[in-house]
């Protein structure tokens, strides 16, 4: 099977250099190859298993509680701005 | 006597006695982080100046009478624990320069109960690894034979602790990432129940296989730390109300009469080196009175198949928070590993390709965890290597990452199944330590660490270390 990566890198956001392309490509057909195995298992009456804990419906109480401070929210950031995240403009 | 060497448990009874003091103890691995750490790697952060303040604290409540079960002892953290006011990076460029604001439940509670934290270790970035040699800040040595990988991702942690740096160390376990390590470093390793143990302010890799566990000398050791760890946090939705039972009241019963299961799918495919040492560990339970009878997990051949849709998956949307807007640095800055499992993750989620893989993967996970389901009724326990090989060279599987996935053919089933496993140490080949893991039904660890700790008693093999400590 092979694997669009340039495609792949977009929806992930990725940047990714030229010669890495076709690296990646082969490493990730050969995994993907591997991989193929699983359609050799009989699934047909089978329930998926998203969560192994079987645990449901866990909820806290919905009261405000102490939180980081803006001081501290922003303490990691490399661009802030008048206390806040300075990011780029989404519309021109 | 040198401290290096002391379990915990010896530890805490010399520190009781006035034998020697925190500061002391703390300084002992301290020093021998200076000494080793140049070429072992294994630790990406040390604080001596806090730890050794905390150690004057610590003898100051020691001679208050003070008796918290880790009071003055010194630890490790695998890099991925959030620490506060101390650098955590997850061994990635991404992360290289990121101080969490708050601490990871697992830290709050370890510190509670005094133990110290000498530092943070290096592991593969993101625990996407099996070797230690996807770190972005170079690969951990095996200190048995440094031209050998200690196994991953929780490399460093491992390491600190064979080598006399640490008393006990933190590790996850997301595929094998705790068991491994400990296999081919001469420690024990638990790999608790999914949810025993509070994922809160661990660095997210595959959310519904993160299990958190740690590394020590001793199978005693070992528990003395899940009772501390372990229980409900509400920081952390997925773990149960389940009490968390004192595992020593049944630590030194034996394993007579107890049924210890072999998959026949474990034993395929092993090295020959590896198939004798697994059937000297078998003699041994035997002789202990175990009875050792062959099961059959049919489902074994698909797990690396469906561990490797499912956690690719989970950490392509774990690893999409990664912008360097709030905090880190930009996407670029991802490894090869990391940039691997995003993509195949975001493929096999991407529209066309969700049902042949990641729903396929799903009801196969279901078939993993009745195999499981099955087993247990049949035997109490389940004995089988930890990895197919012992310990290969640094650099050789780098290339071939397929390759370096299959390490984990031994290990990846209990994550998919959430039940917990503990590697004990099973000898030596060529001088490189290798190990067996014992897996039971969920919640069953009280009985993985009776029999571990029948098997050490038996062996005896935490008394070897990499070089006189």
């Amino acid at each position: 099977m092979k694997i669009d990566v340039l495609h792949i890198a977009k929806l992930a956001n990725l940047p990714l250099r030229k010669e890495e392309i076709k690296k990646y490509e082969e490493q990730l057909s050969s995994i993907l190859e591997y991989i193929e195995k699983l359609k050799r298992a009989k699934t047909d009456d089978v329930l998926e298993t998203s969560q192994v804990t079987n645990l449901e419906n866990i909820t806290k109480n919905d009261a405000t509680t102490p939180s980081l401070s803006q001081d501290e929210a922003l303490a990691n950031t490399k661009s802030q701005r008048n206390g806040l995240f300075k990011v780029k403009a989404i519309f021109e | 006597m040198n401290l290096n060497s002391l379990t915990i448990k010896q530890a805490r009874q010399g520190l009781r006695a006035k034998q020697f003091s925190s500061l002391e103890l703390v300084e002992t691995h301290l020093t021998e982080i200076e000494k080793r750490n140049k070429s072992l790697n294994a630790f990406l952060t040390v604080c001596s100046n806090e730890a050794l303040a905390k150690a004057r604290k610590a003898d100051e409540l020691i001679k208050d009478g003070q008796n918290f079960p880790l009071l003055g002892i010194p630890i490790a953290a695998k890099d991925i624990f959030s620490t506060k006011g101390l650098k955590t990076t997850a061994a990635s460029k991404v992360l290289e320069d990121y101080i969490p604001q708050y601490n990871a439940t697992v830290i709050e509670r370890l510190q509670s109960a005094g133990a110290i934290i000498v530092g943070k270790t290096n592991m593969d970035a993101w625990a996407h690894g099996s070797s230690g040699e996807n770190s972005d800040f170079g690969p951990v040595k095996n200190p048995w034979n440094e031209q050998y990988v200690p196994g991953g991702s929780s490399s460093g942690s491992a390491v600190s602790v064979t080598s006399g740096m640490a008393m006990a160390a933190t590790g996850t376990d997301t595929g094998g990432s705790i068991r491994l390590p400990a296999s081919f470093t001469n420690t024990v390793g638990l790999k608790p129940t999914y949810g025993r143990v509070s994922r809160y302010g661990i660095i997210a890799m595959a959310s519904s296989l993160d299990s958190i566990g740690h590394f020590t000398k001793t199978v005693e050791d070992s528990a003395l730390l899940l009772r501390i760890t372990a229980g409900r946090d509400k920081l952390d939705a997925t773990t149960p109300p389940e009490i968390v039972p004192n595992y020593f009241n049944s630590l030194s019963n034996g394993v007579k009469g107890l049924k210890i299961g072999v998959p026949k799918e474990y034993v395929l495919g092993l090295e020959s080196e590896i198939s004798n040492n697994f059937n000297g560990s078998l003699k041994i339970l035997k002789k202990l009175g175990a009875e050792i009878i062959e099961i059959s997990l049919p489902s074994t051949e698909y797990g690396i198949a469906c561990y490797y849709i499912i956690q690719p998956a989970e950490v392509s949307s774990n690893l999409a928070r990664y912008d360097g807007i709030r905090y880190g640095n930009d996407r670029s800055f991802f490894g090869d590993e990391a940039k691997r499992r995003i993509m195949l993750g975001t493929f096999t989620l991407s529209v066309g390709y969700y049902e042949a893989y990641y729903k396929k993967a799903m009801k196969i996970r279901t078939l993993i965890v009745n195999d499981f389901e099955n087993a247990f009724t049949k035997v109490d326990a389940i004995i089988s290597p930890v990895s197919p090989t012992k310990p290969w060279k640094i650099g050789e599987k780098v290339n071939d990452p397929l390759k370096m996935y299959l390490s984990d053919a031994l290990t990846v089933n209990a994550n998919l199944a959430g039940i917990p496993g503990l590697s004990v140490p099973s000898g030596f080949i060529q001088g490189l330590p290798v190990g067996v893991q014992f897996l039971g039904a969920k919640f069953s660890e009280a009985l993985l660490f009776r029999i571990g700790y029948a098997f050490e008693q038996e062996t005896k093999f935490y008394q070897k270390a990499p070089y006189e400590l």
